[in-house]
């Protein structure tokens, strides 16, 4: 039993899991990730051309679409000069909007990030926006024509899970274009936490690429992924205070 | 003519366009965008588009990230 698939924009995707490549220490190792959770959606961040390898042959090769990103920039007018130059080199539509507030914290500015996700979709670009975990934020970036929002369950690279697993669960129920849990993942329970939580995604980066063995890591994370979509789609059980015994009461030996 | 090439300064023959600029410096052609002070330039116009004297010419290409 698997999920079902994933429509975002244009793009119908069997995974749910998104991986990101920062911090990845080979392109062998980030060919091994991608086989062993069949990601379909991979991030590349946009750099001045270096002698450093570029991983698109490596995504291209193992059939995974590219989903550019705008990391590192900290303006509106940045992030739209960035996406463009993505769309130009790569030929995708497709931008992941990051604008961060500074270094330190990388979290979202969210002014910056509003204005310039309303002029990417103005200019044709399907935008996935990092979000904060506010709910009104996640709404107007819907509202602009986004067509997912990307929530943080933590600060980036931090590891530290969901913080707030009930803000999650309410960007969920609150916007109609789908909701990918972004930064924060740890382990392959974050992830699944995400999911029952009601994400329709997980893009997880650091706690892959930079786990003792990343290959690994990826599959569990991956699974955890499935695991959480099926037990959110199987209805669990209502929580109670007290206990309901699972054997018959009847027939109890000396009644 | 001095311009900045991925911030380093740099000087050509004035008149250049995009594509000769990356032919002069050995820069690569695929999976790359170029941007001349800020403003994207698309790759059908490399061949006539024309950097000025103290332009600003970024070329990106995709690394990892994200």
């Amino acid at each position: 039993m698997t999920t079902e698939p994933l429509q975002i924009a244009d793009t119908k995707l069997r995974s749910r899991l998104f991986l990101g490549t920062g911090g990845i220490s080979s392109l062998a190792a980030l060919a091994a990730c991608i086989a062993a959770t069949g990601t379909e959606l991979v991030t590349v961040a946009m750099r001045r051309v270096s002698a450093g390898s570029s991983p698109l042959q490596v995504i291209r090769d193992a059939g995974a679409h590219v989903l550019p990103n705008t990391a590192g920039c900290f303006t509106a007018a940045e992030a739209v000069l960035t996406a463009q130059l993505a769309r130009e080199a790569l030929g995708t539509t497709r931008i992941k909007l990051e604008v961060v507030a500074d270094e330190h914290t990388l979290l979202p500015d969210t002014v910056e990030l509003l204005d310039a996700a309303e002029r990417l979709v103005d200019d044709g670009f399907d935008v996935f926006p990092y979000t904060t975990d506010d709910l009104v934020t996640a709404r107007r970036l819907a509202d602009l024509g986004c067509v997912a929002v990307m929530p943080l369950g933590a600060p980036i690279g931090s590891g530290l899970g969901i913080c707030n697993p009930r803000a999650i669960e309410a960007i969920c129920d609150a916007v109609d274009v789908p909701v990918v849990l972004d930064a924060g993942v740890g382990t392959a329970s974050d992830a699944a936490l995400a999911m029952e939580l009601g994400c329709d995604a997980v893009l997880a980066a650091t706690a892959i690429t930079r786990a003792d063995d990343p290959a690994r890591m990826a599959a569990a994370i991956g699974a955890a992924v499935e695991a959480g979509w099926l037990a959110r789609h199987a209805g669990r059980i209502p929580r109670r205070t007290t206990a309901l015994a699972s054997s018959p009461l009847d027939g109890l030996v000396g009644s | 003519m001095s311009i900045h090439v991925n911030g380093r300064p740099t000087d050509l023959r004035t008149g250049l366009t995009v594509q000769e600029v990356l032919t002069t410096l050995n820069l690569p052609r695929r999976d790359v965008a170029v941007a001349v002070d800020g403003v994207v330039v698309p790759r059908s116009s490399w061949s006539e588009s024309t950097v000025g004297p103290d332009s600003s010419v970024e070329v990106v290409t995709a690394m990892q990230g994200g």
